[in-house]
């Protein structure tokens, strides 16, 4: 691997307790721009709250993340808003749609809310949902489509900003074979185009061989397989 | 049905006549592209195979180039050869209830001795994986038949991956209550 001095995402024994369970244990985990990391391990290891805490979205109780050699933790919150916003994409585990909105709105958010005027955001929009095979459904709302449907929108709203970082959880979870892999081609073949680092946690090793390397989390800590085979 | 390697390359070799008499090496080319992703034939195979089909009545020599030699012959399928493949097609091949017999015998190792069946789960998944990236770039870059061999292997180990995970599960499980 790279030096680490190139690491775009960088976290460093994250200690995470909810009431008296432990979900993360001294969690190291590192990625470099471009890279596709896998982030596998049985239920309840603590997957999805190293991705929060990696994304500043939950805060650690002790440790540190460094991105582009900032520390999280050090930033306000609005700072650390404004940089998820910009820099970051998302496909949550569970529900993430607004309800009232359409596809194409749904897809412009990130957009506009970093300014970009809404005509420029629909179309931008509209180009991903092309991409993502599910232009057809861009004027129904999250109640009016399928689960893989409104995955793929959330695919797309993932993918619109040009995010330095794109965490996905579960992003194949509510998708067939056929539909999970094609969505992880247009995933890592756009992260690719514009050097995204991706980080995917997933408990199908058919969508982590999408990944150039994987990473184990049990019982809160990460164990990173690269080179040990 | 007994199953053997021999009995699916000839079956094989003789579906694929199906669309047209072929010459010995035209077949080893069309087999070895279709299915030789990891295991060539030899033209020996070849050429003993048909030679079976020809006794059986299942293919017959449909012309012979000048020059003579036995790679010159052109076989063309027969109506029994046509029934054969659809017989061959139409029944399932038996299930193999230890697919991968090695894994299992590690596993249950691990249990017996006492060691970490995560740690053997990681390292399996790791050398799994590494094949399945090969597999998964193999088919993007292919057409649909590399696709669908690919598939297949690709389930196939995934099929191993979550058999592997499931049992270090149920062993930790099994530890903990052993430990108490
Ligand atoms: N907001 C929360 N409040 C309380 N406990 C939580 C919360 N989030 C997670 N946990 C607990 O922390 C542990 C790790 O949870 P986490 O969601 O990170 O697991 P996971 O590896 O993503 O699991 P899965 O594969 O089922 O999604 C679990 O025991 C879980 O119950
Ligand atoms: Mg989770």
């Amino acid at each position: 691997m790279t030096a680490s001095t190139s690491a775009l995402l960088t976290a460093s024994g994250l200690h995470k307790t909810y009431g008296s369970t432990p979900a993360l244990a001294g969690a190291d985990f590192v990625i470099h721009p471009g890279e596709v990391v896998a982030v596998m391990g049985p239920s309840g290891s603590g997957k999805s709250t190293l991705l929060h805490c990696l994304a500043g979205i939950v805060p650690p109780d002790s440790g540190t993340v460094h991105y582009r050699g900032k520390e999280l933790s050090a930033l306000s919150d609005a700072r650390r808003s404004a940089l998820r916003r910009a820099d970051f994409g998302f496909v949550f585990q569970f529900g993430q749609l607004v309800p009232e909105l359409t596809c194409t709105e749904n897809v412009a958010l990130p957009l506009r809310l970093v300014g970009v005027g809404r005509k420029e955001a629909e179309s931008r929009a509209t180009r991903w949902l092309e991409r993502l095979e599910i232009d057809d459904v861009r004027h129904h709302r999250p109640g009016q489509m399928s689960g893989g449907q409104g995955q793929r929108v959330a695919i797309a709203r993932a993918l619109v900003g040009a995010p330095s970082v794109i965490f996905a959880d579960e992003p194949t979870g509510a998708l067939d074979s056929l539909n999970g892999e094609r969505v992880m081609g247009l995933l890592t073949d756009a992260a690719r185009e514009t050097r995204a680092a991706v980080v995917l946690v997933t408990h199908e090793s058919r969508v982590a061989a999408y990944s150039d390397r994987e990473v184990i989390v049990r019982d809160g800590r990460a164990r990173d397989m690269a080179g040990a085979v | 049905m007994v199953y053997s390697p021999r009995m699916s390359i000839s079956h094989t070799l003789l579906g694929l006549l199906e669309s047209g008499p072929r010459h010995g090496y035209d077949l080893k080319r069309t087999f070895d592209q279709r299915f030789g992703h990891d295991r060539q034939l030899h033209y020996g195979q070849v050429y003993s195979t048909m030679s079976r089909l020809l006794k059986n009545g299942l293919v017959e020599v449909d012309g012979i180039e000048a020059g003579g030699g036995p790679e010159r012959k052109r076989y063309a399928i027969t109506d029994a050869g046509v029934t054969d493949v659809e017989q061959w097609l139409a029944s399932p091949e038996k299930p193999e209830p230890y697919l991968q017999s090695v894994l299992y015998t590690k596993v249950v190792l691990a249990l017996l001795t006492g060691r970490d069946a995560a740690e053997l789960l990681d390292t399996q998944r790791a050398e799994h994986l590494r094949l399945m990236r090969e597999l998964t770039r193999r088919k993007k870059d292919g057409d649909l038949a590399d696709q669908l061999v690919c598939d297949h292997a690709l389930f196939h180990l995934e099929a191993d991956l979550r058999w592997l995970e499931t049992a270090a599960a149920r062993l930790d499980r099994l530890a903990n209550v052993v430990r108490g």
